[in-house]
């Protein structure tokens, strides 16, 4: 992507978490944060998933930015449950207007 | 108010204890008579609500407070109250939550109070619901499954939607009785109508350990004769079924550490340190000498 001007881009990021750590595996969660401004989210306003797969959001032009590391159980604590453990960041840059 | 052993059949039954275990709450709609609903509306708009010291034995409390008092001896609600946390629990805190309306966004998701490493003990939190509860004035949002999970208060603030989150959209009089460490928060108030809801939580006093009508224990506690064995899963009113039902949200590699969750409280409960589900503690405490 050959990009002009930063300054006429803003970054739309879209947090995923999956069911495993394939990232074509079920979206369980996710949320969604708009730097132009355009939209607006917050906790509970979509009980549907964007996207079925992480893999269905790339390609719909989504870019992976990061995912979770697979980590080994904590001593002590292997059958404790936490935090969704499959975190999927994608990003898009989208053209700002400010008019 | 004043606080006396219900009658057997008000307990809770051990199919509800269980559903209670594995998802963390039980929901009962339109429960509470309209007096008592019209009647607390009527004292929040007059500010008449008090709250008390935590630790506060619970039959101390609301004697200014008579709607909440006659909730609290509603023989279903003692009931309730009794299966979960004992005769005699302590009020630790309770919070009438006002959502405002045209709301812009939502309370984010969130478990109360700091992090639990409590393994069998637990408090409750009553959620009531004194009017009408309709889609676009949002209510509670929670996730089913989720109060094993040691977390943090907010941390998971980014979680925006959860697949299977419940919305509580309810008729007047509903009542909501949810494990300390369930996920939730207040849902975007769209409508053009304030929002009111009263929690209140409860502290157990003694071991809570077969606090229910257990008279259907034996009957439900029937694990499959083998592993993958189908006939259990034609079964689903039974104890082992119900722990090895996932959330939808559940990552794959966690189901099965959830009915291990779901089995440690459960053993517990019924003073039973052999119960199991599906072989799966059996199997990781066999350690010959």
């Amino acid at each position: 992507m050959i990009i002009e001007s930063h300054a006429d881009y803003r970054q739309q990021i879209l947090m995923l978490y999956t069911r495993s750590s394939a990232l074509d595996s079920e979206v369980v969660a996710w949320a969604m944060y708009d730097g132009t401004g355009a939209t607006t989210h917050y906790a509970g306003d979509q009980d549907a998933a964007p996207y079925s797969t992480g893999l269905d959001a790339m390609q719909a032009g989504w870019r992976v930015l990061q995912v979770s590391q697979l980590n080994p159980p904590y001593p002590s604590a292997e059958y404790q449950t936490s935090y969704l453990p499959f975190e999927v960041m994608l990003e898009k840059w989208v053209k700002f207007d400010e008019k | 108010m004043k606080n006396n052993s219900v009658r057997r059949t008000d307990l809770l039954s051990t199919g509800d204890m269980a559903r209670f275990v594995a998802r963390g709450f039980l929901r009962f709609d339109g429960l509470i008579p309209d007096e008592i609903n019209r009647d607390f509306l009527e004292r929040i708009m007059r500010d008449e609500v008090r709250s008390h010291p935590p630790g506060t034995p619970l039959a101390e409390c609301y004697a200014t407070c008579p709607p909440i008092g006659a909730l609290l001896r509603l023989p279903k609600v003692a009931g309730m109250i009794q299966s979960l946390v004992g005769l005699n629990p302590l009020f630790d805190h309770h919070a009438v939550h006002h959502c405002p309306p045209h709301q812009a966004r939502a309370q984010d998701t969130h478990a109360d109070s700091i992090v639990d490493v409590r393994s069998t003990a637990f408090d409750i939190q009553l959620m009531y619901y004194p009017h009408e509860v309709t889609a676009s004035m949002g209510g509670t949002r929670y996730i089913p499954g989720s109060h094993f999970r040691r977390i943090n208060e907010m941390a998971i603030a980014r979680y925006q939607n959860i697949a299977g989150q419940q919305h509580v959209v309810c008729p007047a009089g509903t009542l909501l009785i949810m494990h300390h460490g369930i996920w939730h928060g207040g849902g975007c108030n769209r409508s053009g109508e304030s929002r009111y809801m009263l929690k209140i939580r409860l502290n157990p006093t003694c071991r809570q350990v077969r606090l229910w009508n257990t008279d259907d224990l034996a009957a439900l506690s029937v694990g499959p004769a083998a592993i993958f064995d189908p006939d259990a899963y034609r079964h689903q009113d039974r104890i082992q079924t119900l722990f090895e039902r996932p959330e939808k949200w559940f990552p794959m590699d966690e189901s099965r550490l959830e009915t291990v969750n779901r089995i440690r409280l459960w053993r517990a409960l019924i003073d039973d340190p052999e119960f199991d589900s599906h072989y799966w503690l059996s199997r990781l405490e066999n350690q010959p000498e």
